[in-house]
C-alpha cells in the first residue's frame, strides 16, 4: 500500500510541515528583536524578554526536530547542505546558541557579561535567526553550487560524495539578491508575529499602543520583500525532474506550472496569505483585537508549507546544483530506504498526540495574560 | 581543490569532542537533578509540607540554569553531525538520523512542553498536573538520552543493516535491533545514572557547603538524605553496568580493551593492572570473558590475528583485513562503472564480491596498521581516573548516608565530610569526562566501528575554516562556562532563603 514514491512525499510533507512549524515559532526570534525597540525602560524589557521567555523551548525543540527529521528522511541533502554551506549553518547554530543562554544568564546575578549585553544577543538572535534560515530557503528555489558525486565513495584518498564548488561555503547565497530578499521577508515576518503574539500575551496597557504603532511600520517592508520573492518566483524558470530518467533541466515558469498543476497547494497558499493579511489587518485596526496572531500564525503555517510542496512535489528538484545541474537533489535521489521511511512513517502516527499535549499545557500556561504583577511574584527570567 | 587532510581530519575530531565534552557538563546534572526535583516535589504533594515544595523549587532554579546551555550544546552536535561529517551523514543517515528524529518527535518536546508548566505552572495548573509535568520533564529528558546513547551505541557496534551499492550506504533492516540491542540498553544505564550519581554528588556538596557556614540546616539534610539514598542506588547500577560494559567492549571492540589496559602482548589468564605494575591476578581475564583463565588480545595480537575471538572465529591479521577492504571499496567502484556502462556481468560480479567482502569495507580506507591503536595513555589513565572515583563515590554516599541518617551530620565533629563532599563535586564531574574519552578515542580510528574510519566520514572543508570555528566555539563555551559558574556559585550564595521564611 504504502509505495516508494508515496512515502517519500509522505516525509516531504512532514518535513515542509515541521519548517512551517518553525518558521511560525521563529516569532521569538522576532519579538525579541523588537525588546529595545519597544521597551523604553528595564521592566518593560523584562515583560517582553518574559513573554517569549516562555515558548523559545518550542522553537529550538522545532528546530531540532526539523534537523533530526530532515537527517533521516532525506540525509543526502543534510550532508550535502550542512556540510557544504557550512558558514551559513554555522553563522545559524551560533546565533542560536546565545539566545538559549541569554534568556535564563540575562537576569541573573554573576552573569560576567553583564545584562544588557544578553539582552544584545537575543536581539542578534532576532535578526540572525529568521534572516539566515530565510536566505538558506531561498536556495531551494534558486539553487547552490555543490556537487554530488557517489562514485568519490570508491577512492580511497578522496571520499566524500557531496563537495562545494567554492571556498565560500555558503556564504556566496547571499551573492543573489533574491536569498537576501527572501531572508528580510522572513525576517519581518517573525517580528511582525512577535509582536501579534505580544499584544495576545501581554497584558499591558503602555505598551499595547506601541506595539500596534510598530505593527503597521513593518507590515509595509514584509509586503513589499514577500511578494517581490513570490512574484519573481512564480516568474522564473525552475528546477525540472523528468520522472522516467531522473534527468534534470530548467523548465520556464516551473513554479507557476506547480501551483496549476496542484491545486490544493495552491488553495493553502493564497489561505495562509489572506491569514497573514488577516490577522495583521485587524490588528493594526481594531484596537482591541488580540486573535491576530492566531489567524497570521496559522497562515504562516500554510504558506510555508505550501511553498515547501511546491519546491518538492511535481517532479521538481528541491535543493537545486547550479554548478551541476545532475547534481541537484529530488526527492527521489536524496531519500531514505523505504524500509527506513516506513519505519519512520509509523513513529509519525504519535505526532498528533504529542501536538496535543503540546496544546494542552501551552493553553493551561497562557490562559492568564502575562503582567508586571506577575513577573514580580514568580520565576521569572 | 579541498583534500582530506590529517588537520582537517584533527580539527574536526577536535571540534565534536569538544562540543561533546562541553555538553557533558551540564547534561548529567540536569539528569540527575529532574529526578530529585520529582522526588522531592513528590513529597510536597503527599505531605503538603511546603517546605518541600522550596526545596524543590531550589533544586529547579539550578536545573533551569543548566538546562538552557544542554540543549544548545546538544543541537550543535546534532547538527554538526551534518557540517563536519557530512560523507558520514550520507553513509549512515538511513539507520543514524532514525534515533535523532525520534528523539526530537517522542522526548524532546515532552522536555520542552513540561519545562514550561514545571517553572510557570505553579499557580496556574492543579498540583496533580504540576507534579507530573516536573516528573515529565525529567523523563523526557531520559528518553531522549536514550535515543541519543541508542545513536552512540550504533557507531560502537553497528548491527541491522546492510550495504546497498546502488546507493552507496547502508540501509537499515532491522529497526529492534538498532532500537534495543543489549549494549544500548547498557550503555543508557552507565551513562544516565553516571549522571544521576553526579547531580547526587552535587546536592550533598551543596548542602555540606551550607552546613559548613551553619546555614540553611534543616534543608541540608534533608537533601542530604534524599541525594545519599538516590546517589547510591545509582552508583550501584553504574558500578555493575560498567563491568557488563566490559565484557562487551571486550567482545565487540577489543582493540578498545587492550588500548585500555595498554596491554601490548595478551595471553590466558589476564591479570588487571591497577596502577604504576601492581595488578590483580587473573582479574582481565575474569571481567572479559568471564572465565579466570580466559584469552585476553593484546594490541600486537589483535594487529597479527591467528586467535581465537569469542564468536569462534579465528581473527584475520589487519593487513589481511586491509586487503580484503580495498578488495571492498574496488568492487563498489566496478560495481558503478558497471551500472554506466549498463553492463551487467561487470555489475553483478562486483555485487557479489563486495557482499563477499562488505565486512572489511571500513578497513579499505586504513592506509597504516598503526593508525587502528588508538591513544593508549590517554585511554590508560582515563578509565583508571573513571573506575576509581566510580568506587570512591560508592563509598561517599555509604558515608554520607550514615552520617545523614544518624543525625551525625550537623555536628562539629563532622566537619572533614563537608570538605570532602565539596572536593567530590568537581571529580564527579571528571569521572564522567573521562568516561567519555574511554568511550569515544578508545574507538579511534573509527567512526562507525570496523564500517567507516573518521578519514572517510569528514566533510569537505579547508582545515583552517574547522580550525577557525573550533575557535570561535572554544571562546564562546569558555566565556559560557565563567558565566555559568559565577551564576551558580551566586545561586547557592543566595540559597533558598524563601525556605527560612517558610519555616
Amino acid at each position: 500500500m504504502f509505495t516508494y514514491e508515496f512515502l517519500q512525499n509522505y516525509w516531504w510533507f512532514v518535513v515542509s510541515l515541521l519548517g512551517a512549524i518553525l518558521v511560525f515559532l521563529l516569532f521569538v526570534q522576532g519579538g525579541n528583536s523588537l525588546i529595545f525597540t519597544l521597551g523604553r525602560n528595564e521592566q518593560e524589557r523584562s515583560l517582553l524578554i518574559n513573554s517569549t521567555g516562555r515558548k523559545w523551548e518550542f522553537t529550538f525543540t522545532t528546530l531540532a526536530t526539523f534537523g533530526g527529521a530532515f537527517f533521516a528522511s532525506f540525509p543526502l541533502f543534510y550532508s550535502t547542505s550542512f556540510g557544504g554551506a557550512y558558514w551559513i549553518w554555522l553563522l545559524i547554530l551560533l546565533s542560536f546558541v546565545l539566545q538559549a543562554v541569554s534568556y535564563e544568564f540575562q537576569g541573573k546575578l554573576g552573569n560576567l557579561l553583564g545584562k544588557r549585553t544578553y539582552q544584545v544577543f537575543l536581539v542578534l538572535n532576532g535578526f540572525l535567526g529568521p534572516f539566515l534560515l530565510g536566505a538558506a530557503v531561498a536556495t531551494f528555489f534558486n539553487g547552490s553550487n555543490f556537487v554530488v558525486n557517489k562514485t568519490n565513495m570508491s577512492s580511497v584518498m578522496m571520499p566524500v560524495i557531496s563537495r562545494w564548488g567554492n571556498a565560500w561555503h555558503g556564504l556566496d547565497a547571499c551573492l543573489d539578491p533574491w536569498n537576501l530578499i527572501l531572508g528580510f521577508a522572513v525576517f519581518f515576518l517573525a517580528r511582525l508575529l512577535g509582536n501579534l503574539y505580544f499584544i495576545n500575551n501581554i497584558d499591558d496597557a503602555q505598551l499595547q499602543p506601541r506595539l500596534r504603532r510598530r505593527l503597521l511600520v513593518d507590515t509595509v517592508p514584509f509586503l513589499l520583500f514577500f511578494l517581490a520573492f513570490v512574484i519573481r518566483t512564480l516568474l522564473k524558470s525552475g528546477f525540472a525532474v523528468d520522472p522516467q530518467t531522473g534527468r534534470i533541466f530548467m523548465e520556464p515558469y516551473k513554479y507557476l506550472h506547480n501551483f496549476l498543476q496542484m491545486p490544493v497547494v495552491s488553495v493553502l497558499f493564497l489561505t495562509g496569505v489572506a491569514g497573514v493579511l488577516f490577522g495583521l489587518g485587524k490588528s493594526i485596526f481594531c484596537n482591541r483585537y488580540n486573535k491576530g496572531i492566531w489567524f497570521a500564525g496559522i497562515g504562516t503555517v500554510l504558506t510555508v508549507l505550501a511553498l515547501f510542496l511546491c519546491v518538492g512535489y511535481n517532479h521538481t528538484a528541491y535543493y537545486p546544483s547550479n554548478l551541476d545541474l545532475q547534481s541537484s537533489l529530488t526527492l527521489a535521489n536524496s531519500c531514505s530506504s523505504p524500509f527506513t521511511l516506513r519505519t519512520m512513517a509509523i513513529v509519525s502516527v504519535l505526532v498528533p498526540f504529542v501536538l496535543a499535549y503540546i496544546v494542552y499545557a501551552w493553553r493551561s500556561i497562557d490562559k492568564k495574560k502575562l503582567t508586571r504583577t506577575e513577573l514580580e511574584e514568580e520565576h521569572g527570567y | 581543490m579541498e583534500q582530506i587532510t590529517p588537520a582537517l581530519i584533527d580539527w574536526s575530531r577536535a571540534q565534536f569532542a569538544m562540543t561533546a565534552m562541553y555538553h557533558w557538563l551540564f547534561v548529567p546534572l540536569t539528569l540527575g537533578l529532574s529526578m530529585i526535583m520529582g522526588i522531592m516535589e513528590t513529597l510536597y504533594v503527599r505531605t503538603g509540607d511546603a517546605f518541600w515544595k522550596k526545596t524543590a523549587k531550589f533544586w529547579m532554579k539550578v536545573f533551569g540554569i543548566n538546562f538552557a546551555v544542554g540543549v544548545a550544546t546538544g543541537l550543535i552536535l546534532e547538527f554538526q553531525f551534518g557540517t563536519n561529517w557530512s560523507n558520514y551523514s550520507w553513509f549512515v543517515g538511513d539507520i543514524f538520523g532514525a534515533p535523532l528524529a525520534i528523539e526530537g518527535i517522542l522526548a524532546f518536546f515532552m522536555e520542552a512542553t513540561f519545562i514550561a508548566v514545571m517553572f510557570w505552572g505553579w499557580n496556574k495548573v492543579s498540583k496533580g498536573f504540576h507534579l507530573a509535568s516536573t516528573w515529565l520533564t525529567g523523563i523526557g529528558a531520559t528518553v531522549s538520552a536514550w535515543w541519543i546513547l541508542v545513536a552512540n551505541t550504533w557507531m560502537q557496534h553497528p548491527v541491522g543493516m546492510t550495504f546497498n551499492p546502488e546507493t552507496v550506504r547502508n540501509e537499515m533492516t532491522d529497526f529492534f535491533a538498532v532500537a534495543f540491542q543489549p549494549m544500548a540498553v547498557t550503555k543508557f544505564f552507565h551513562s544516565v545514572l553516571s549522571g544521576w550519581v553526579f547531580a547526587a554528588v552535587f546536592v550533598i556538596g551543596v548542602s555540606c557547603w551550607y552546613l559548613l557556614r551553619k546555614r540553611h540546616v534543616k534543608f541540608a539534610l534533608s537533601s542530604i538524605r534524599i541525594a545519599a539514598v538516590f546517589g547510591l542506588v545509582a552508583s550501584l547500577v553504574v558500578a555493575f553496568t560498567g563491568d557488563k560494559s566490559g565484557y562487551e567492549v571486550a567482545r565487540h571492540q577489543p582493540m578498545k580493551l587492550a588500548a585500555l589496559e595498554n596491554l601490548q602482548e595478551g595471553g590466558n589468564a589476564q591479570g588487571l593492572e591497577i596502577a604504576f605494575g601492581i595488578k590483580i591476578p587473573y582479574m582481565l581475564s575474569l571481567l572479559s570473558t568471564r572465565t579466570p583463565d580466559g584469552y585476553v588480545p593484546g594490541i600486537n595480537n589483535i594487529l597479527e590475528g591467528g586467535y581465537v575471538q569469542p564468536d569462534g572465529r579465528v581473527a584475520l591479521s589487519v593487513q589481511e583485513k586491509m586487503r580484503r577492504g580495498k578488495i571492498a571499496v574496488q568492487a563498489l567502484s566496478d560495481f558503478r562503472e558497471g551500472q554506466a556502462l549498463a553492463d551487467e556481468t561487470k555489475t553483478e560480479t562486483a555485487r557479489d564480491t563486495l557482499n563477499a567482502y562488505a565486512e572489511y569495507f571500513g578497513y579499505g580506507y586504513v592506509e597504516n596498521p598503526q593508525d587502528l591503536v588508538p591513544a593508549t595513555g590517554l585511554l590508560f589513565w582515563s578509565f583508571r581516573v573513571m573506575v576509581g572515583l566510580g568506587m570512591l563515590f560508592i563509598l561517599f554516599f555509604l558515608v554520607a548516608l550514615f552520617l545523614g541518617y544518624r543525625d551525625k551530620i550537623a555536628q562539629s565533629r563532622c566537619r572533614w565530610f563537608y570538605y570532602v563532599a565539596i572536593v567530590c563535586v568537581p571529580l564527579a564531574m571528571i569521572a564522567g569526562q573521562a568516561g567519555w574519552i574511554v568511550a569515544e578515542v578508545g574507538r579511534q580510528p573509527w567512526a562507525i566501528q570496523d564500517l567507516l574510519p573518521v578519514n572517510a566520514a569528514v566533510s569537505s572543508l579547508a582545515p583552517g575554516a574547522v580550525k577557525t570555528t573550533f575557535f570561535v566555539f572554544l571562546v564562546l563555551f569558555f566565556i559560557l562556562l565563567v558565566a555559568e559558574i559565577g551564576i551558580m556559585l551566586k545561586a547557592v550564595a543566595k540559597g533558598p532563603e524563601e525556605i527560612e521564611n517558610a519555616q
